[in-house]
C-alpha cells in the first residue's frame, strides 16, 4: 500500500480518538463477535473433555476398590477377621498400595493406612468420596473415594483409593483451559485489531480522498486496490458515480459559459445598434429603422431565453403528465404541410410519408415543434438541391414496439465525432456559424425525446444527415377518440 | 376599446396603460387580484388582461370567480410561467387567450383587438359568408372569389383566408396564425407563415391592381382594401 494510504489517518487525530474510532469499526465489532462465539465453543469441548475424563477415571478407581473388596471378602470368608486383619496389614505397606481402615465400633483404628478419617464417613456404609490424612499429623491433606463395610462384631472396614491422580489431571485440563481461553481472547482481538485497522486505514484514506474532492479536487479518484473485495466496489461505484458528478458540472459549466457568451454577442449588437443609432440618426425613419432592429434583435434573445426554460424544464422531467395518447401521424402531416411551402419556397422538395396509427404518450405540441425543428435544421444546413429526389424527407412508421420518426437530409452531414456534441446546448459546427441560430434546436429536440422515453440517434445518410427517433408505441385505445387538434384558444371550424 | 389590466408589477402595468392610450384605447389597471376581481365584476371592459400571479387572488382563481358570476368578458392570460400545460390550465379556467411574458406589444396588442372583435361579433359568429371589398369567402361551399372570378384555394389556405377574414381590418400576428390554422403554439424559427401567407396573397392579388393582405411591419399581417374603406 503507498505511504499516502498508510498514513491516511485524519490529520489533527489523537491518538485516543483513534484507537476509539478503531473499536467503533465494524470489522473489530465483527472480530469481538467472532471471538465470543469461538471462547464459547472452545468453553464447551473442553469442559466436555474434562467431564469425561473424570467419569472414566472415577470409574477406574470404583473398579480398582471393586477389585480390593472382592479380594479382602474372599480373605474374610476363609480365614476370618483375623486374617482380613493381617492381609490388610500386609496390603497396606506395599507400594502405591491402595487405602485400607479397620476400626473397631468405636471407631478406634486397629490396622490400615488411613490415619484420619471424618466419623460420619466410618458411621455410613457405602461408598462416598471424602478427604483423609494418612496419618493423625496430616489429618485432612488427602481426598479419596472410599467404600465402608460393617463387619460382624461391630468392626468397621474401608476400602478406599487416594483420587490425587485424578485430581491433578482435573488441574491440568483447568490450566490448559484457562490457557488456551486467555490466547484465543488475546488472538482475537489482535486480529480484530488487524482486520479493523486495514479497513480503517482504507476507508480513512477514501475519507481523505473524497474530503480533498469536496473541497475542490474534482479529478480526484478513491484507491481501488484491486482485490474485489467490498470496499473495493464501492470505491468503483463511487468513482463512477463522481464521474457522471464530474460530467454534470462540466456540461453546466460550459452551458454556462455558453450561454455567457452567446448571449453577449447578440446582446452587444443590440447595443451597438442603439447607440449608433443615437450618434448616426438624422431622420425619424432612419431611428425607427434602428429601434425596429433593436426589437428584433431583442425578439431573438427573448426566443433563446423561452427554448433554454424549455429545455431545462423538460429535462427536469416534471411534464410527464402532459403525454397523452396522442396519434402522431396527423402531427407528422401536419408539420409536414406547415414546412412544405418553405422548402418550395427555396427549391427544395419536403416528402413526407406517415403510416397510419402511430399511437404513442405524447404531447402534440411537443412533438410538432420537435419535427419543426429537426426539418428547419434540415433546410438551413442539410439541404442542397438533389437530382430527382426529395431534399429532405419526414417519415414516421412503426417497428416493432416503437413508433419511429426520422429526418433525413442531403446537406453535409454531421462528423461522426461530433454527432455526440450536437445535441448539448449552444453547440455550433463550424459551418453553422455563419447562419442564424444558436445552437438550441437539437438539444430542444433531445429533451422532447427523452421526456417522451424515447431515444434520438443521428445518422449517416451517405450523403447527409439522418435523425431518427424511437419513441414506445402505446395500444390504440378502444374508444379510438385520439385528439389530432385539441380545441384551442379560438376554435376555427375547419372545412370539411 | 375599454380594458382593464390587472397585473402586480406596477411599471408594467403604467407602461400597458399607456401604450394601450397610444394606441387609442381606453385603459384601467389594477394591482392584485381583489381590486381587479372588483373592477371587473363592475362591468364596462371589453377585454381583461390578468397576470397569472397575483396577489390576495392568483389570476386563475379570479377568472373562475368571474366566470361562475356570471361576468363573461373575454380574459387574456399574461404568464410568466411557460410550461407547456401551462396554457391548457389557463383556458380550461375560464380564460380566451394565453400569452407567455416575455411577449412583443405589438402580439398582445393585436391578440386584445381581436379578443374585443369576437366579443362584438359573438351574435353573428357563424356568419357563413365572408366579405372584404371584392373579395368574398363562402363557407359553406368552400369558394373564394375576388370581383367574381373564383380563385382555386388548397384547404390550408382556405382556413388561413378565412382566419384573416374573419378579422379583417385587424392585425393579426404569425403566432396568432400559426395557433388558429396549424393549432401550434410554439415558435417557428423561419419565415414559415410569411411562405404560407405570400402565397396566398400571390393568388388573391394576381391579376388585381391592389393588394388586400398587407405587412405590418414588426406585427404581422393585416387584410383591408387598401382605400381604408374597412374597419
Amino acid at each position: 500500500m503507498s505511504a499516502s494510504a498508510a498514513d491516511a489517518s485524519v490529520p489533527g487525530e489523537t491518538g485516543a480518538a483513534r484507537i476509539q474510532k478503531l473499536f467503533r469499526t465494524t470489522a473489530f465489532k465483527l472480530s469481538l463477535a467472532y471471538l465470543a462465539i469461538f471462547a464459547l465453543c472452545a468453553f464447551l469441548a473442553l469442559g466436555y473433555v474434562a467431564w469425561n475424563a473424570r467419569a472414566v477415571l472415577d470409574d477406574q478407581i470404583v473398579s480398582t476398590i471393586d477389585a480390593e473388596i472382592n479380594g479382602l471378602s474372599e480373605q474374610y470368608n476363609t480365614g476370618g477377621l483375623r486374617r482380613l486383619i493381617t492381609v490388610v496389614e500386609r496390603r497396606s505397606r506395599e507400594p502405591g498400595a491402595s487405602l485400607y481402615l479397620v476400626t473397631t465400633a468405636g471407631g478406634d483404628h486397629v490396622v490400615g493406612n488411613v490415619g484420619y478419617v471424618p466419623a460420619a464417613v466410618l458411621a455410613t456404609p457405602g461408598q462416598s468420596e471424602t478427604r483423609y490424612g494418612r496419618n493423625d499429623s496430616d489429618a485432612e491433606a488427602h481426598r479419596a473415594i472410599v467404600r465402608v463395610f460393617t463387619l460382624p462384631g461391630g468392626f468397621r472396614l474401608l476400602v478406599g483409593r487416594d483420587t490425587e491422580e485424578r485430581d491433578r489431571l482435573r488441574a491440568v485440563i483447568g490450566r490448559a483451559f484457562v490457557t488456551a481461553l486467555a490466547a484465543v481472547v488475546i488472538l482475537g482481538v489482535i486480529g480484530g485489531w488487524l482486520a479493523a485497522s486495514r479497513v480503517l486505514r482504507r476507508v480513512d484514506a477514501m475519507t481523505q480522498t473524497t474530503r480533498a474532492i469536496m473541497a475542490g479536487d474534482l479529478d480526484g479518484r478513491l484507491h481501488v486496490a484491486g482485490n474485489g473485495d467490498e470496499l473495493d466496489r464501492l470505491a468503483s461505484s463511487l468513482n463512477l458515480m463522481l464521474e457522471r458528478i464530474g460530467e454534470l458540472m462540466r456540461g453546466m459549466r460550459e452551458v454556462s459559459d455558453n450561454i455567457a457568451h452567446d448571449l453577449k454577442t447578440p446582446l452587444t449588437r443590440l447595443r451597438n445598434r442603439a447607440d449608433e443609432a443615437l450618434r448616426r440618426a438624422s431622420s425619424p425613419d432612419e431611428l425607427r429603422a434602428a429601434l425596429e432592429a433593436v426589437i428584433d434583435e431583442g425578439d431573438g434573445l427573448i426566443r433563446v431565453f423561452n427554448a433554454l426554460l424549455m429545455i431545462a424544464r423538460l429535462e427536469a422531467g416534471g411534464a410527464r403528465d402532459i403525454l397523452l395518447p396522442l396519434d402522431i401521424a396527423p402531427t407528422v402531416r401536419g408539420v409536414g404541410d406547415l414546412y412544405e411551402a418553405v422548402a418550395e419556397d427555396r427549391g427544395l422538395v419536403l416528402d413526407v410519408r406517415a403510416e397510419d396509427g402511430l399511437i404513442i404518450a405524447g404531447n402534440r405540441e411537443l412533438i410538432g415543434q420537435a419535427l419543426a425543428n429537426l426539418i428547419d435544421n434540415a433546410l438551413k444546413y442539410g439541404a442542397t438541391s438533389h437530382a430527382g429526389g426529395a431534399s429532405v424527407t419526414l417519415e414516421a412508421w412503426r417497428m416493432g414496439d416503437s413508433i419511429r420518426l426520422a429526418v433525413s437530409d442531403h446537406g453535409p452531414g454531421i462528423p461522426e465525432a461530433e454527432r455526440g456534441r450536437v445535441l448539448d446546448r449552444f453547440v455550433r459546427l463550424e459551418d453553422a456559424r455563419s447562419r442564424p441560430g444558436f445552437g438550441l434546436g437539437l438539444s430542444l429536440v433531445n429533451a422532447v425525446v427523452r421526456l417522451h422515453q424515447g431515444t434520438l440517434r443521428l445518422a449517416d445518410n451517405a450523403p447527409g444527415l439522418r435523425v431518427e427517433i424511437a419513441v414506445p408505441a402505446q395500444a390504440a385505445p378502444e374508444t379510438g377518440d385520439i385528439p389530432d387538434a385539441p380545441p384551442s384558444a379560438g376554435p376555427v371550424p375547419a372545412p370539411s | 376599446m375599454r380594458l382593464l389590466i390587472i397585473e402586480d408589477d406596477r411599471e408594467a402595468a403604467a407602461y400597458l396603460v399607456k401604450a394601450f392610450r397610444e394606441t387609442g384605447h381606453v385603459a384601467d389597471s389594477a394591482h392584485d387580484g381583489l381590486d381587479g376581481y372588483a373592477l371587473a365584476q363592475e362591468g364596462g371592459y371589453e377585454v381583461l388582461i390578468v397576470d397569472r400571479m397575483l396577489p390576495k387572488l392568483d389570476g386563475l382563481s379570479l377568472i373562475r370567480s368571474l366566470r361562475e358570476q356570471k361576468v363573461a368578458t373575454p380574459v387574456l392570460i399574461l404568464s410568466a410561467l411557460g410550461q407547456v400545460d401551462d396554457r391548457v390550465k389557463g383556458l380550461r379556467a375560464g380564460g380566451d387567450d394565453y400569452l407567455p411574458k416575455p411577449y412583443a406589444f405589438s402580439e398582445l396588442l393585436a391578440r386584445t383587438e381581436a379578443l374585443a372583435r369576437r366579443q362584438v361579433g359573438q351574435g353573428t359568429a357563424e356568419e357563413t359568408r365572408y366579405r372584404v371589398g371584392d373579395l368574398e369567402l363562402d363557407r359553406l361551399s368552400h369558394r373564394v372569389t375576388r370581383a367574381g372570378r373564383e380563385i382555386p384555394l388548397q384547404p390550408r389556405e382556405f382556413r388561413l383566408l378565412e382566419y384573416l377574414m374573419r378579422h379583417a381590418g385587424q392585425v393579426v400576428t404569425r403566432t396568432m396564425l400559426l395557433e388558429h390554422v396549424w393549432d401550434y403554439h410554439f415558435d417557428p424559427q423561419t419565415n414559415v407563415i410569411d411562405v404560407h401567407v405570400s402565397r396566398l396573397r400571390g393568388k388573391l392579388d394576381k391579376g388585381f391592381p391592389t393588394a388586400i393582405i398587407h405587412t405590418v411591419r414588426g406585427a404581422g399581417y393585416v387584410l383591408r382594401v387598401d382605400e381604408g374603406a374597412a374597419g
